[in-house]
């Protein structure tokens, strides 16, 4: 009797929890939805510098971003190894998760280097302060991701255990939010950006 | 720049002893706040009640005690925000021709700013989220909310927000760029000093709290609210809070991107907002109503529903057209959305924008005039009890359908063009938020008083109060309205003799007088109450003939809240079972599980306390000491487990009897 209202409990919890993280996944579009209104505002506000056709390299962009999706891909087969309770694969696709989303961020930084050091700040124009700061806001969402799976990767070395499934759904789940935000910022930054 | 210059630089940022030089009336604002802290410290230690302090207050995750917490914080910022009030009256009434009034017109532009930064954030919404804390698990017969912890770190990052804004009094200065700091005013160009940085991170503090409590109470209302209880079984002031958390969590982030924005003006050399460089001055005004113009109805729609409470019970009837409150909260929610506009018609959007948003904005009043009407048909053939909460009420109907006609009146675009920026408008708009949102929460704390503390509040200074409130308000901005037709526009610290207006302005200062009165008169009602609360004990838990759930335990309320699931089958839950007078069979008591005190909350908002402050001034060792100790402290919690304890069924049942022998 008591089990089962404890295992009752928990589920109610789970169902909480994620409902929450839900929730807060939506203010999080709220979020990045302000910014692309905002840059849609100031993406011609150039100021007399370059436009985005003069400055993104669309096959950089790319590869950047097919960085990102495949590392969306093995997070979800680390998933699928975490329903078979199989941990050593958790862990290895977890491992090439990280790989990929760091290279994807050493990537979008060597891009935003090369803009800068070029005198294509974000000081230069209302375009690219905008631009800088919706990529770049995405950008720190894959650096809080990259923070929270290094931690979850170290609790998952001591034993897969409910509470920490629960956490990674959860991370899985703003791993894939990030994608999709990702694929917003490709076609409406970069690629209306170039056309 | 020098070695020691240089080192300075590392060790402070920005901060020179400079910033820590006064006049006259900051200074005795200084004065006042360390007299108050040393003697809090002092009572403290005297006492002994630090240790008193930590265990059951400050690590405490119980919504109530948390709930007590933020009202105890917020009415001391509304004592600061009225302090702001006083000087603004004491100008205004004083300085005419050749006189120049209490204090220069630098620090005149802070004091106003001030004041609306500080009555908003702080004051009204604190009061709220005290209120849903306290009331909201026990109307849906709930044990907790969804995340006490998250709710403990919420109420935190307010509590800091708060502390970051006052810290500005005697470190530095405060901006004095209105108080949402309209840029190109409050760019660095034209605001160079640190005020407006304290306001971006005061606000950008305490609004991450008031996020993740929209969405902490978004889930607890609609995963935790006790079996049958449908939807539309539930009490008016859930719906309420439901529909202003979902504005939070809508708005919110839309505020948190702006004031992000400014600051990477100000600190990055940014074009987002600035004259030159491709930046956009207005696109700042749409984003941050986009934000405020939801942020009023977020304050207003728990204080409606506080009033469908007080008006229900107060009159002994059923509240009249439930669902039609319920879709008109709805309408509100959405159509709060559509009319941000109206706040800058000036802005030379054209005819056809302007007539959207002033028909959107007309259209607003209508779901507002539904719920004015069906609180009157409450009361209509009510037994109805003039309590003090009804007081506040009946002030509040009178009031805030003045203001709201003049809101009407605003919402044409023409005659927003005559009064735009003018005294009217910050008469129409104190109308709404004093006699709407400040009177519904002074009845919400008259109202559940007891359920927390046990004992109730003194009726007859309830009732001065009430009185001084009703006639102060009337005579401090009666006057507003109509200077504001005069032609007087807001944030004056100067004026012409010969505008004929004084008169007016010292009429208004007296008004102020007798709010301060009736603020007088409620600080004296929680001291005799406090003193005297043995005859005004809640013996029954149930002092006002309720309806709702949370009457329907103990006062004070046990820190479980139900011992018992209640179930739910009607609306007005706990009436129909009075009525019903069902016999009480014996409880049957399981083991509850609680979630054990933390001192984490107060940690991680006192990183990003020291991140704040350290952002403000430019100090980068300590901005990173803050990001890191909040990244810390976060991994740490959520990684620890055994979070929570249990009550056992036993002790339950003890505790239950011993509350019973109370009663």
């Amino acid at each position: 009797m008591s089990e089962s209202t404890a295992v009752i409990e928990r589920r109610e919890h789970d169902a909480k929890t994620a409902f929450g993280f839900w929730m807060y996944i939506m203010t999080d579009c709220v979020l990045f939805a302000t910014l692309f209104a905002v840059f849609a505002v100031l993406r011609n506000n150039t100021f007399g510098g370059p436009s985005g056709r003069e400055l993104f390299d669309m096959p950089y962009v790319l590869g950047e971003t097919l960085f990102l999706l495949t590392s969306s891909f093995t997070c979800g087969l680390a998933m699928l190894a975490v329903q078979r309770k199989d941990r050593p694969k958790v862990l290895f696709w977890l491992a090439v998760t990280f790989l990929f989303g760091t290279a994807f961020l050493v990537l979008e930084l060597t891009e935003f280097r090369h803009l800068v050091i070029e005198g294509n700040g974000w000081r230069r124009s209302g375009f690219l302060s905008s631009y800088f700061t919706l990529v770049g806001t995405h950008g720190f969402h894959i650096i809080v991701g990259l923070l929270w799976m290094g931690v979850l990767m170290v609790k998952v070395r001591a034993g897969l255990t409910g509470a920490l499934v629960r956490r990674l759904t959860l991370f899985s789940l703003f791993w894939h939010f990030l994608d999709v935000v990702w694929i917003f910022i490709f076609t409406i930054v970069y690629a209306i950006g170039v056309a | 720049m020098n070695t020691f210059g240089h080192m300075a630089n590392i060790l402070v940022g920005r901060l020179t002893w400079h910033d820590l030089q006064h006049n006259m009336v900051t200074m005795t604002g200084v004065v006042i706040m360390s007299l108050a802290l040393v003697a809090i410290i002092a009572a403290l230690t005297y006492f002994k009640r630090w240790k008193w302090l930590w265990k059951t207050w400050i690590t405490s995750l119980d919504p109530k005690k948390i709930g007590v917490m933020y009202i105890v914080v917020s009415v001391v910022m509304l004592l600061r925000g009225v302090s702001d009030a006083v000087m603004m009256r004491a100008q205004q009434a004083t300085s005419v021709g050749t006189a120049h009034g209490i204090v220069p017109s630098e620090q005149f532009q802070q004091v106003f700013t001030a004041h609306g930064t500080i009555m908003i954030f702080f004051a009204a919404m604190g009061l709220m989220f005290g209120l849903i804390n306290l009331v909201v698990p026990l109307q849906i017969g709930a044990r907790d909310v969804a995340f006490p912890f998250l709710n403990s770190v919420s109420f935190w990052l307010y509590v800091m927000g708060a502390v970051l804004i006052n810290v500005s009094l005697p470190i530095g200065e405060f901006s004095g760029a209105g108080w949402l700091n309209y840029p190109p005013l409050s760019e660095l160009a034209y605001s160079p000093g640190v005020g407006v940085d304290y306001w971006i991170w005061g606000l950008q503090i305490a609004g991450a709290g008031s996020l993740l409590s929209g969405i902490n109470f978004i889930v607890t209302i609609l995963k935790m609210r006790a079996p049958g209880m449908r939807l539309m079984k539930m009490p008016m002031f859930t719906w309420s809070v439901l529909g202003s958390m979902s504005l939070v969590v809508f708005a919110f982030p839309i505020l948190t991107v702006t004031l992000a924005l400014l600051f990477l003006d100000r600190a990055m050399g940014m074009h987002f907002f600035t004259g030159g460089g491709g930046g956009n001055a207005m696109m700042y005004v749409n984003l941050i109503w986009a934000w405020g113009h939801p942020e009023v109805y977020i304050l207003i729609l728990p204080a409606f529903g506080v009033f469908s409470e007080v008006v229900a019970t107060f009159s002994r009837k059923r509240l009249f057209g439930y669902t039609s409150m319920v879709w008109a909260i709805w309408a509100i929610v959405l159509l709060s959305f559509t009319v941000w506009l109206h706040h800058f018609f000036t802005m030379g959007a054209g005819a056809d924008v302007n007539a959207f948003f002033g028909i959107m904005t007309m259209i607003i009043a209508v779901p507002t005039g539904v719920k004015i009407f069906n609180w009157l048909f409450t009361m209509f053939r009510g037994k109805i009890t003039f309590a003090t909460p009804m007081l506040w009420f009946m002030g509040f109907i009178v009031l805030f359908t003045i203001g709201g006609v003049a809101g009407v009146l605003l919402a044409v675009p023409p005659a927003d063009f005559q009064l735009h920026n003018s005294l009217f408008l910050v008469a129409h708009f104190h109308s709404m938020i004093v006699s709407g949102v400040l009177f519904g929460y002074f009845a919400g704390v008259t109202y559940w008083f007891p359920k927390v503390f046990g004992f109730r509040l003194n009726e007859r200074l309830g009732k001065c109060a009430f009185w001084c409130w009703l006639s102060g308000f009337v005579l401090a901005f009666v006057p507003l309205y109509i200077l504001g037709l005069m032609g007087a526009t807001r944030r004056l610290d100067h004026y012409d003799k010969s505008m004929g207006w004084q008169q007016l302005f010292i009429v208004a200062g007296i008004g102020v007088g007798l709010v301060c009165l009736g603020i007088g008169f409620q600080v004296l009602q929680f001291a005799v109450s406090y003193l005297q609360r043995n005859k005004t004990r809640d013996l029954t838990g149930d002092p006002w003939n309720g309806r709702t759930l949370e009457w329907a335990i103990t006062s004070p309320a046990p820190e479980y809240n139900f011992a018992i699931q209640p179930v739910v089958t009607t609306r007005d839950a706990f009436w129909e079972q009075k009525q019903r007078k069902t016999s009480v069979q014996k409880p049957q008591y399981h083991d509850i599980q609680v979630p054990k005190n933390t001192g984490f909350g107060v940690f991680i908002a006192g990183f990003a306390f020291l991140f704040g402050f350290a952002m403000v001034w430019s100090i980068t060792w300590l901005s990173v000491v803050g990001m890191l100790g909040m990244i810390l402290c976060i991994i740490i919690r959520t990684t620890s487990d055994h979070t929570e304890r249990t009550i056992k069924a036993a002790r339950l049942a003890e505790m239950e009897v011993a509350g019973g022998t109370k009663a």
